[in-house]
């Protein structure tokens, strides 16, 4: 009797121990489930999901408080991703955030009409915005994400969305034509 | 037009199979028996194509990073000059496929599958086909190897059996090479332009093997026709008795896709090439005939790759035949040079008619890779019904790949899964969209699903950039809070420490301190204002 209680605890103090230090050791550090959907996410950080960037739309998802369609830039793509990661169904986009464009776009500074009010680069939240007070602005094109974040603050409205022109190396080949499914007449 | 027969080898009446033959021949998974329709093009021996008034040179032909261009328009060009320079290790330069002037280097439309405008270097020829400097090594066996492959690397040669891979890197495996292969297969139908390069310039082949050969010191040589090519085989084993080489040409049995490299490799040798590496990696190189060619003519003649063999053929073309063509012709023209078109023509095709893609207009030139203009009259392709998941498919895949799968994923555009099903070893050979009764055109799924695949990474690193630097935007707005607000106690803390009224020692000395601040501030602005006026 006896034996078998110490042997009992002695195991359970063994083992308590063990996940003890296999907690400390393989300590996860965040949330990896957030991690996983920030990943998944276009970081345009625009903002049309009604939340402030990217990670917080990942973060309110994973807390169940957002649903998966809500990604505009991001589009089908992101919405089956995101189904696959979190073993949802996938729903068509929530056309209340807006509509997905095939054809990327970027910021443009028409330079005549530039202020140097800075009032655009406080606005953009990858910093692609070059200038400084009463000097003229100018985007970087590759850094910018196309979040048109940027157009509503400026004062003289010189911010334009200009479609990116498709490079030859970056083509596609279009999605073929479904299989027509055609409907079988039964002969009686 | 086609009748699948998986598995099939080659037709035992065929007399190339000679006794001298010692390679034992093996067999890949599944292929097709086509209809060659390669008999229309080799009645008429290779034919110098004329000299057009404007060449269009794409500055990118090859697999690769894009070249630098380094000429300007309005300069004069020699034949041979180099008109881009390559700007990394995989990457090839162009050269002036005759002499002239440079009239334009702008967007232009190139034979694409998508019809887009690419960077292109437009000459206006004199017509004199003056040459520029030629370097050449005809001594080849005692030069170094490095200068050869620099050589070789500097003259722009690419793969010409369609991939325009720079042969240079493919001449640099990185360890020893057992098995060199000449690729003379060409199995797909209706091409016979090295059919037609074997049969006319079957020494010069073997010459440019054999500079291979030296270069990779590869032990065993063999060059692999199929079977329906007797004129090639014959002048090539004529050819390799006549040189020094110790090569052996192996005549195959005409199934395709046997001039896939894989599946070549796979029948001469039994060897398979795991999907993820290359033939080099389990000691093999394997070149197309007409690289050999190139090859030759750059180390032995100094003469860079500006031209190539080049098939126009079909049933809408009057007469369908070969041409020695420059880089740079318009497809419009060579195809005048075939007679025109006949009445009905429906589609151009640049490439076969299995591999092939269809061009909007013959108004594009050629580039390295065009190994045929096919103009067909008749393309009835009826309209695809759902899978009933037959597996005829699977059968015919040279590649072992489960094509039904493949377009069940492509389809939901599940492109993970598609993975899975190894997607990236699809060689896009066609052969199980033509065996597949329901008429689904496959290879288009697969090809969307793989540039959909490419893009998605390309996003992925965008967005990757994009985070990184919202962080970094987020942690510099953070760090200038904090900023503002430490520099707001140091005020405060400033002011409680101020010397309590009726210090008059101190109070005096902060009235002069404040006056010299006054003071530097004034003499500042005076220089400053200097210095405009100056």
């Amino acid at each position: 009797m006896i034996i078998a209680i110490l042997s009992i605890s002695l195991l359970a103090t063994l083992f308590g121990l063990l996940l003890g230090v296999a907690a400390q050791r393989f300590k996860v550090e965040g949330d990896p489930i957030v991690d996983q959907i920030d990943a998944l996410l276009p970081q345009t950080q625009c903002g049309q999901c009604t939340f402030p960037g990217c990670r917080p739309y990942a973060e309110a998802m994973a807390a169940g408080e957002a649903d998966i369609n809500q990604c505009p830039p991001g589009g089908e793509a992101t919405i089956l991703a995101l189904a696959d990661l979190l073993g949802v169904d996938p729903k068509p986009l929530n056309e209340e955030h807006g509509e997905h464009s095939d054809v990327k776009e970027v910021a443009v500074v028409i330079e005549e009409y530039c202020i140097g009010c800075t009032l655009c680069i406080q606005a953009c939240p990858v910093d692609a915005i070059l200038g400084a007070a009463k000097q003229m602005h100018t985007i970087i094109e590759s850094e910018c994400t196309g979040c048109e974040l940027c157009v509503d603050p400026c004062p003289v409205s010189c911010i334009e969305m200009v479609p990116l022109k498709q490079r030859i190396e970056e083509w596609r080949w279009p999605y073929p034509e479904q299989p027509a499914i055609q409907t079988r007449t039964v002969t009686t | 037009m086609a009748l699948a027969i998986p598995g099939t080898t080659g037709n035992p009446d065929t007399n190339c199979y000679d006794m001298s033959q010692s390679i034992q021949l093996h067999t890949f998974h599944g292929g097709l028996k086509l209809d060659g329709h390669k008999a229309i093009s080799t009645s008429h021996p290779i034919k110098t194509a004329e000299l057009p008034a404007t060449l269009l040179l794409p500055v990118q032909q090859h697999i690769g990073q894009p070249a630098d261009v380094i000429v300007k328009p309005g300069e004069q060009v020699f034949k041979g000059q180099k008109l881009t320079r390559a700007s990394d290790y995989i990457s090839a330069p162009i050269h002036a496929p005759t002499s002239g002037i440079i009239s334009a280097v702008e967007e232009r439309l190139v034979p694409h599958p998508s019809g887009l405008k690419a960077l292109c270097i437009e000459i206006q020829t004199d017509g004199k086909d003056k040459w520029g400097e030629k370097v050449s090594y005809p001594d080849f066996r005692n030069t170094d190897i490095v200068t050869l492959r620099n050589h070789i690397r500097e003259s722009g040669i690419v793969g010409l059996g369609g991939a325009a891979f720079p042969t240079s890197v493919k001449l640099n495996p990185g360890r020893s090479i057992d098995t060199l292969i000449l690729n003379g297969a060409e199995c797909e139908p209706y091409i016979t332009c090295d059919d037609m390069l074997m049969r006319e310039h079957a020494a010069d082949i073997v010459e440019g093997m054999a500079i291979m050969q030296f270069m990779l010191s590869a032990e065993q040589c063999i060059i692999g026709i199929e079977d329906n090519k007797p004129e090639a085989i014959a002048a090539m084993r004529a050819a390799v008795k006549e040189s020094e080489l110790a090569a052996e040409v192996v005549a195959i049995p005409t199934i395709y896709p046997t001039g896939g490299e894989k599946q070549l490799i796979k029948i001469l040798t039994n060897q398979e090439v795991p999907g993820d590496s290359l033939p080099a990696d389990i000691g093999i190189v394997c070149q197309n005939v007409g690289t050999a060619k190139a090859v030759y003519d750059a180390v032995i003649h100094g003469q860079p790759l500006i031209d190539r063999v080049i098939t126009v053929t079909g049933e809408g073309i009057a007469q369908p035949q070969n041409f020695l063509a420059l880089i740079g012709t318009s497809m419009a023209e060579l195809v005048a040079q075939a007679g025109g078109y006949k009445p009905g023509v429906k589609r151009l095709i640049m490439g076969g008619s299995m591999m092939g893609f269809a061009l909007a207009t013959d108004e594009i030139p050629i580039i390295k890779a065009s190994n045929c203009i096919l103009a067909l009259t008749e393309v009835e392709q009826p309209p695809a019904q759902p899978c009933i998941r037959c597996g005829k498919c699977e059968q015919v895949c040279p590649a072992l790949l489960l094509p039904q799968q493949l377009f069940w994923y492509a389809q939901a555009k599940d492109f993970d899964k598609i993975q899975d099903y190894h997607l990236f070893d699809c060689i896009e050979c066609g052969c199980c969209a033509e065996v597949c009764p329901s008429h689904i055109p496959l290879v288009q799924y697969y090809r969307f699903a793989k540039t959909e695949i490419w893009n998605q990474e390309r996003e992925k690193v965008k967005s990757d950039i994009a985070r990184e630097r919202h962080i970094f935007h987020e942690e510099r707005l953070e760090r200038l809070k904090k900023e503002k607000a430490e520099r707001l106690a140091k005020k405060k803390a400033a002011l409680k420490n101020r010397p309590k009224v009726g210090d008059a020692e101190a109070k005096k000395s902060e009235i002069e301190a404040a006056l010299a601040r006054v003071k530097a501030k004034k003499e500042k602005q005076t220089t400053t204002q200097k210095n405009i006026e100056r």
